[in-house]
């Protein structure tokens, strides 16, 4: 028999420490609608989201209300779309991007991922076709989020991709300009994109991947932070236990959740996201964990050997609770999303080049950063080659969600209200990696051993 | 199937008859009451059985919140299993 005190510590992690699961995301193989007329082929692919998702809105909502545990986001991913318009007779995406757009309302879901390419070593044409159509397609759509992957540890890192993604930032920011550039928040940069991430707004539906699956992300910051409190001036001994058994708990939920999803929408179970992710309330940050471990502020020295231990306490206790773990399974720090990044982001103790050396020990990279709005696109892609390096020689996830807002600078904020939050503009280096963007070509892939 | 009730809130006169009888007239069936009362707070946590329940726990989910709101109590139904998940291995 569970003790009162049990179930009351569950309930406190709901009501007062932001427990919760943040997206039961199903993954959809669009494969099977590639077709040569452009209308045919977005025909199929409402159809088929539509009929697969159909139900997923209404039983993420009966789990929410059966185990009392509240489920933020129901989500759908989809082959990378870069694959499925390749047979189209048409060089702009568009069609298949307001496709998605309209079958993820039909379904009622928050997001759909996989407007998106894989061009590591390399762009195909329609890879090609699908980055030009970036811009149009994230302005002129409300629920298409889109990923390119422009390295991996395997293949090096694509600079000529990378170019091209710099200058594709810029032009969605001046094309959503009116709302502070905020089609940038739905574009992500990859290098070793991973095939299962239910987390937006990089997800897509590998290749690898089976017909159509369920992954789960659950979240926790508020419940880590709470737990720490109790051990307050305790050597990290003990702060890496207390995570880890927080972390098991937090995990166990999610994988009832992802269970129970699975089975009520036939649809087999791939995985759980071991992820910290915040939100901008006050008591579900990120930041604030590791200002509890002793930090005055976070970015300050300390905070990346913090947010070590985090990272690896939080795999370490979730991923015996899981029977399969996934995604991009680590702590998340983006900016806009974090109240306690976005306070010491507007203190000036956290930099970019802090948030840069974080993203070496934690998943997933530069998130919802908002640089001037006259970052130059070289800027950015010697930002993105920065960020795909890390990930490139710690074969590691990175990934870079810039926002240039428009009309802004240093000193200014942007706000883009719920989950995605509000944001200090944060600088960036002055001095121009133009020649160096402008080379092109390919990084090598890094060696394997004499590992220094 | 086992569910956890909780009832949260303010002591009041009647709170236990009140979710008591709710849950009697839907046929589920209280296996087990803990009560305690911390500095004038009301904690109520049942373990019930809604195996004969004339409802989905879904409607006795809401049937309860409703209940709760008009005493201005936190009143709720979970079932059994998120709580066997996050505390027993």
């Amino acid at each position: 028999m569970l003790s009162q005190n049990e179930i009351m510590q569950t309930i406190q992690m709901i009501d007062q420490q932001h427990l919760d699961v943040r997206t039961i995301t199903m993954g959809i193989s669009l494969l099977s609608c590639a077709r040569s007329d452009t209308k045919a082929a977005c025909d199929a692919i409402y159809d088929k989201i539509t009929r697969y998702a159909e139900n997923l809105v209404a039983t993420g909502e009966a789990i929410e209300k059966e185990f009392g545990i509240p489920i933020v986001n129901k989500r759908i991913s989809v082959t990378p779309i870069a694959l499925v318009a390749a047979a189209a007779d048409t060089d702009n995406y568009t069609p298949f991007a307001v496709a998605l757009d309209k079958a993820a309302k039909t379904c009622g879901v928050n997001f759909i991922g996989g407007f998106s390419a894989l061009v590591q070593k390399g762009m195909t044409q329609a890879d090609r076709n699908l980055i030009a159509s970036i811009p149009e397609a994230l302005s002129t759509t409300d629920l298409v989020c889109s990923s390119v992957n422009v390295g991996s540890t395997k293949a090096g890192i694509d600079m000529d991709a990378v170019a091209l993604m710099g200058r594709t930032i810029k032009d969605l920011a001046q094309r959503t300009a009116d709302q502070g550039g905020f089609g940038c928040a739905k574009l992500v940069v990859f290098c070793n994109a991973v095939e299962d991430n239910p987390f937006m707004a990089g997800a897509f539906h590998g290749v690898g991947e089976p017909e159509k699956v369920i992954n789960v992300g659950v979240s926790g910051p508020g419940v880590v932070y709470h737990a720490l409190q109790s051990v307050k001036g305790q050597p990290f001994d003990v702060v890496a236990e207390t995570i880890k058994k927080t972390a098991f708990r937090i995990t166990r939920m999610g994988q009832l959740v992802a269970q129970e999803a699975s089975r009520r929408l036939d649809t087999p179970f791939g995985i759980v996201d071991l992820s910290l992710a915040p939100t901008p309330a006050i008591g579900d940050s990120v930041a604030r964990i590791l200002e509890e471990m002793g930090l005055e502020v976070c970015g300050t020295h300390g905070t990346t050997a913090a947010l070590a231990l985090l990272n690896d306490a939080v795999k370490k206790g979730g991923v015996m609770a899981s029977s399969h773990v996934g995604g991009l399974s680590g702590a998340f720090i983006p900016v806009s999303e974090d109240e306690g990044m976005i306070a010491a982001a507007s203190s000036g103790a956290l930099t970019l080049d802090k948030l840069e050396a974080m993203t070496c020990v934690c998943s997933v990279g530069l998130d919802m950063i908002a640089v001037p709005g006259d970052t130059t696109a070289e800027t950015l892609s010697a930002i993105i080659a920065d960020e795909a390096a890390i990930g490139m020689v710690n074969s590691k996830t990175t990934a870079v969600r810039l926002i240039p807002v428009p009309g802004k600078t240093v000193g200014d904020s942007v706000e883009f209200g719920g989950l995605l939050g509000f944001a200090p503009i944060q600088p960036v280096h002055p001095f121009s990696a133009k020649a160096f963007v402008d080379r092109g070509g390919r990084i090598p892939a890094p060696m394997q051993s004499l590992k220094n | 199937m086992k569910a956890i009730v909780t009832v949260i809130g303010k002591d009041q006169v009647g709170i236990t008859a009140a979710v008591c009888s709710l849950l009697a007239q839907h046929s589920i069936n209280i296996l087990d009451i803990s009560q305690t009362i911390l500095q004038e707070y009301f904690t109520m946590v049942m373990l019930v059985d809604t195996s004969a329940c004339d409802k989905t726990i879904v409607e006795i989910s809401d049937l309860l919140d409703q209940a709760g709101k008009e005493r201005n109590l936190s009143i709720r139904i979970q079932r059994e299993d998120i709580f066997n998940a996050m505390h027993r291995i």
